[in-house]
């Protein structure tokens, strides 16, 4: 197998960025988890930068896995999933309602 | 009735077991009872269910025989047990996708491709265990415990799809479902010694798979024979009101042309999946299984270029991480799944509920995916991904203007050690050669090809052209009829853990 490591220009990563990223996808990572991220995302990294290389200038973005364009679905409506089989899987229900934390600030 | 030791039934296809059940000699309770004993005897050595349902297979094997007894058995997988991949919503049973944050999620509703397979007779053994979210190439990364290769108990059964592969080859059960991405059927497939076939990106509905990168997502069948991934796909396969990106195709008859065999087939080996991050026993397992195309009939044609394709491994690894961190934003800890409450904010909550409900894996492909998908890096990674994906699909346009399949190992590696990768990127090579066709949207199947080192299985990998899966399967098919790996990979495995 290639060496994973064998990639010249490793990126640079800092653990600023890792924290910035994980408060974009509401994630909460631990200071071993930071450094560790912030290695293995380099890693990871420097190997993704090969693709600046490719000439791609004319060339279109291929963005679906099929060749489908503009599908639509009747205007029909469809009878929905039972409230109740969905509210029992809500980590926290009040009546027929998801609880949460407060939203807004009630002070 | 003739007689039939356990281990007849253990070994059965689903084309046999349905003419045993058709013809008398067999019942489903029988065979259901058979599979979910082997279940009991073998599973605290392989951990390939994540849970089993039992006492609703028995009931619907009761159904089952009762339809047969009537005559009225039309439905042609009536009876027959198999197993579904963690990750596909079943109504009424408990669904993972191998993550502590689906710990406890009963689904209102099922997959598709469970409700078809329900009409199609089929009887569900259990959910099989599962990389966490479809995220890893080994099943070490499910939030519940490891999957053992049954072949060699120390080893990997390779992933995302590594329960579903090794409960075929312990034989737990016929065949199961799996999910490929970026070749969590195949590279499982090539590890466990089963037929592992990921059809055309459109031609099998998603809706109800738990979503990992939606434009690269597909359901396929893991076998004993090809013939078998024929029927188990021609079940599933389809236009569906409830997945617009699939196709509004006719589906033919999956197997129709399974017996015409290789005179005159035109099969290109292109020289970028026969590189030197292969092992040295994969290669020469693979050249024997190309000689032997080429022997009977295949013409082989080692001359195609494909100079895009070693960028398909970095093209994933943006469009994959990208797709999944907008996917599983849905994981809030509010509607369903685990979630962290007592925080000083809703926002805390939220933030603890995704720490404490993803493992490491999933958590570095979301940070990854926020990263390529943020301002300032769009257009130099997912845009530019997007780009080179278009020129690798060009590519194999090229190639199948003038050959009718493609030839190329699953794997570059037989099965390695629990364990022994710990490197993320040397784990992601273990997908790079069938990472292109989730890339092309193409149909891809591994069948057994042979024995490497220590013993393991081999997978040799076909590729076909777009809703072109009757070729594919023609091809597998003929292949596994010469080399008779039919029944022997199985059967050794199965023998380990007896």
């Amino acid at each position: 197998m290639p060496d994973p490591d064998s990639s010249p220009d490793r990126a640079q990563f800092t653990s600023g960025q890792v924290r910035h990223l994980a408060s974009l996808v509401r994630i909460e990572l631990t200071d071993t988890e930071v450094e560790e991220f912030r290695s293995e995302l380099a890693s990871i990294l420097s190997h993704i930068n090969a693709l600046s290389e490719i000439e791609t200038a004319g060339v279109p973005p291929t963005n679906n896995g099929a060749d489908l364009l503009n599908v639509q679905d009747d205007d029909a409506s469809r009878p929905p999933l039972p409230r109740e089989q969905i509210l029992a899987n809500a980590p926290q229900r009040e009546d027929e309602y998801f609880r949460v934390h407060a939203v807004l600030d009630q002070s | 009735m003739t007689t039939q030791t356990n281990s007849d039934i253990l070994a059965l296809t689903l084309a046999e077991g349905r003419r045993r059940l058709l013809d008398g000699e067999l019942t489903s309770v029988t065979l259901t009872r058979t599979f979910l004993d082997r279940i009991a005897a073998t599973d605290e050595q392989v951990h390939a269910f994540v849970t089993v349902t039992a006492d609703s297979a028995l009931a619907q094997a009761a159904e089952a025989d009762a339809l047969l007894a009537r005559g009225d058995a039309t439905a042609p997988l009536t009876g027959l047990p198999i197993g579904l991949k963690d990750v596909l919503m079943t109504r009424g049973v408990r669904t993972t996708a191998g993550s502590r944050m689906l710990d406890n999620l009963i689904p209102p509703y099922d997959a598709t491709v469970v409700a078809k397979l329900r009409e199609a007779g089929a009887i569900s053994l259990g959910k099989t265990n599962m990389d966490e979210f479809a995220m890893g190439s080994s099943t070490e990364h499910s939030a519940w415990f490891p999957t053992a290769n049954p072949w060699d108990l120390d080893r990997v059964p390779g992933g995302s799809s590594g329960g579903s592969a090794a409960a075929v080859a312990a034989q737990q059960c016929i065949a199961t479902l799996g999910s490929d991405t970026g070749g969590s059927i195949r590279q499982p497939a090539s590890f466990c010694g089963v037929v592992g076939l990921k059809p055309t990106y459109g031609r099998v509905s998603r809706y109800g798979l738990i979503a990992f990168a939606s434009s690269l997502d597909q359901i396929g069948p893991f076998t004993r024979t090809v013939e078998d991934a024929a029927l188990l796909l021609q079940a599933i396969a389809g236009p569906d009101p409830l997945d617009s990106t699939c196709y509004d195709a006719p589906v033919p008859d999956f197997s129709a042309q399974l017996d015409r065999g290789l005179e005159g087939l035109r099969v290109a080996a292109p020289r970028e999946f026969f590189t030197d991050g292969m092992d040295d026993d994969v290669a020469e397992t693979i050249e024997a299984a190309l000689e032997l195309l080429a022997a009977n009939g295949a013409v082989i044609d080692r001359t195609p270029s494909m100079p895009s394709v070693p960028m398909a491994l970095p093209v994933y690894y943006v469009l994959a991480p990208s797709e999944c961190s907008a996917n599983l934003a849905r994981f809030d800890g509010v509607k369903y799944g685990y979630g962290a409450r007592g925080g000083e904010s809703m926002w805390a909550d939220m933030e603890a509920t995704r720490q404490h409900g993803f493992g490491r894996e999933v958590k570095r492909r979301v940070l990854l995916g926020a990263y390529t998908l943020s301002a300032g890096y769009y257009d130099a990674y997912y845009l530019q991904a997007q780009k080179v994906r278009t020129l690798i699909r060009r590519e194999f346009d090229r190639v199948f203007a003038e050959h009718d399949v493609i030839v190329a190992p699953t794997a570059p590696t037989v099965a390695f050690r629990q364990g022994e990768i710990t490197d993320p990127y040397q784990m992601y090579l273990n997908d790079i050669y069938t990472i292109p066709a989730n890339i092309a949207g193409l149909p891809a199947i591994s069948v057994p090809g042979g024995f490497g080192a220590d013993g393991m299985p081999v997978g040799l990998q076909f590729v076909g052209q777009r809703l072109d899966e009757s070729t594919l399967l023609r091809a597998a098919n003929a292949y596994e009829r010469l080399a008779a790996w039919t029944t022997i990979p199985t059967r050794r495995a199965a023998n380990i853990i007896d």
